[in-house]
């Protein structure tokens, strides 16, 4: 028995949702009496895991894997899981790990609940609080299986230190890479993206048009943030629907999210309700969002915006 | 080629979301429910296949006969034939279980699911019908192409996408992206007129047993007021002193 997770890495260095992932395996570890083992795929440096509790990495080290295979990564997390003996399996909620999720789970025969919030509120029976109707509910749900698969919802649980004595060691799996293959990958390696940002500026109708768009810019910029907008603005192609947020967009669980002219539809609300702190600035004060925010201005974003990026690039010179 | 498109049916978009029965029930009253909007990206990117591919749309539903009237929306943008499999939709592996039956017994060469349904966002049932069947696998699908048995599909992925080459039989997750929101189908007349003479299947389901279940809902905790201030060096300092978020 012990609890697996898989820590997720780009270009050999582990993402912080892998540390995040780790820590909350820890928590489930110590709630059962066991310890946590990860599997990391072409990853970091095994022994930073150890910081957030893990005792032993598995490396996967396969040139095979070096693109994201769905089928081979869940073989892979499949293949750890049953050699350690696991009984709850860690994953994310990112990309990739929402794509593999589901093949783990039927491979191990397990009960998976994605975007939990939550350590475990029991652990027999195993009952877990994960966010359901795109963040407007939560349901406590409970497994029944014996593997139990997780899938930790993004900012939920956070970075949790817990120094542990880690051993690294090889682990060689059957990989089978057939059936889908990369053909190219099309991704700004200069930009923060939505899934990982911990401040995202969001534009919405009322900025007139993508011309304007240097506001959200310039202020992303400033807070190193990722860009984002509304579906009114996606639909009209101002912006490239990667950005759009929402129910039927990608959901924002960033500790920071401001939103310039946007009214908040509850669609909207939905989908970055997770995020921890929501500032808005619109020039209708009976806009929804003011509703749902934690600070807001009235006025102009045309005036406010660039007024706000000016003070933060002050702000961050002072602090610096 | 023949394909199944997955229907799930769920509140609308702007429902407010309650529950009864000491909260462990979704509370449907007033509540209006629609085809899942990922499985509509999905079903109308199917009608393209049906128009400048022949391809054979079938819809399918697992859930009571309350569902019908929105598998009878999928009859009427123009799918062939309708199955619904009469048993409560428990959770995401049972529902894929059934599904996969269905699939397997159709033998469909492709199967659109959409990328998680806006009420559970499981995420999950797409991922577990191919793992069941056998099929190939694209999840976050925002552009499929078929030529005979090979497939060219995009994948959205953090901060971009990535172009996939596949083949059939397969299965996608579909979402927003695989068409555009302005090409989505409004039935007209003569298309209700038609759904309601097209088959809608009734399919006894096969033994699937849940491997989850809800046993309580909640709703999150009331937010206080906004604090409205009316100048930009408020605002960074309430970020930094009270919000401690920069």
């Amino acid at each position: 028995m012990s609890v697996l997770v898989y820590t997720e890495s780009e270009n050999g260095t582990f993402k912080k949702i892998a540390h995040e992932a780790v820590s909350y395996a820890k928590g489930i570890a110590d709630m059962m009496g066991t310890t946590v083992t990860a599997v990391a795929i072409n990853g970091g440096d095994s022994s930073e895991l150890g910081t957030y509790g893990a005792s032993k990495v598995l490396e996967v080290n396969n040139d095979a894997l070096a693109t994201f295979n769905a089928n081979a990564y869940a073989d892979v997390v499949a293949e750890a899981a049953k050699t350690e003996n696991a009984s709850v399996v860690v994953l994310t909620s990112s990309a990739d790990s929402k794509f593999m999720a589901p093949l783990v789970a039927v491979n191990l025969e397990a009960g998976y609940v994605p975007n939990a919030t939550a350590l475990p509120a029991s652990s027999a029976p195993f009952t877990v609080k994960h966010s359901v109707y795109t963040n407007k509910a939560f349901s406590m749900t409970e497994i029944n299986t014996g593997v139990k698969v997780i899938g930790l919802a993004k900012n939920a649980y956070g970075v949790k230190e817990n120094e542990t004595a880690v051993s690294a060691e090889g682990f060689a799996p059957t990989v089978n890479t057939g059936g889908v293959e990369v053909v190219s990958v099309d991704k700004a390696t200069d930009k923060v993206t939505i899934a990982d940002a911990e401040v995202v500026v969001s534009g919405g109708r009322g900025l007139k048009g993508p011309e304007n768009w240097h506001l959200i810019e310039d202020l992303a910029t400033t807070l190193g943030a990722a860009t984002a907008c509304s579906k009114p603005v996606s639909d009209m192609g101002w912006r490239p629907h990667s950005e759009h947020v929402g129910q039927t967009g990608k959901p924002v669980a960033s500790t920071l999210y401001i939103a310039i002219g946007i009214s908040g539809a509850i669609q909207h609300l939905a989908g970055i309700n997770s995020s921890k702190v929501k500032v808005v600035i619109n020039n209708d004060p009976e806009a929804p969002f003011f509703k749902a925010a934690d600070y807001g201005i009235v006025g102009d974003a045309f005036e406010v915006v660039p007024q706000l990026t000016e003070k933060l690039k002050a702000f961050k010179a002072q602090n610096a | 080629m023949k394909i199944l498109v997955c229907i799930s049916h769920v509140p609308d978009t702007t429902s407010k979301i309650n529950f009864t029965e000491g909260d462990t029930k979704f509370d449907t009253n007033g509540v209006q429910f629609v085809i899942n909007p990922n499985d509509e990206f999905g079903l109308t990117r199917a009608m393209w296949f049906k128009e400048k591919q022949g391809a054979t749309v079938h819809v399918v539903n697992v859930g009571g006969a309350e569902t019908e009237p929105t598998l009878r929306k999928a009859l009427a943008i123009g799918a062939d034939e309708a199955i619904r499999v009469n048993t409560p939709a428990t959770d995401g592996f049972s529902v894929a279980k059934q599904l996969a039956n269905v699939a397997k017994e159709g033998a469909y060469d492709i199967v659109i699911a959409g990328r998680e349904s806006i009420d559970y966002n499981g995420g999950m049932v797409g991922g577990m019908v191919a793992k069941l069947t056998g099929a190939n696998f694209v999840n976050t699908c925002i552009s499929l192409e078929v030529e005979g048995t090979n497939a060219m599909a995009v994948r959205e992925i953090d901060g971009g996408k990535e172009t996939l080459k596949t083949s059939l039989p397969l299965v996608i997750g579909g979402q927003k992206g695989l068409v555009e929101e302005s090409d989505l189908r409004i039935p007209n007349m003569r298309g209700i007129m038609q759904a309601r003479s097209k088959p809608l299947h009734i399919k006894e389901p096969v033994d699937a047993a849940a491997e989850t279940q809800t046993v309580q809902f909640e709703k999150p905790a009331p937010k206080g007021a906004v604090k409205l201030v009316d100048n930009v060096d408020d605002l960074v300092n309430l970020l930094h002193n009270e919000a401690k978020v920069i």
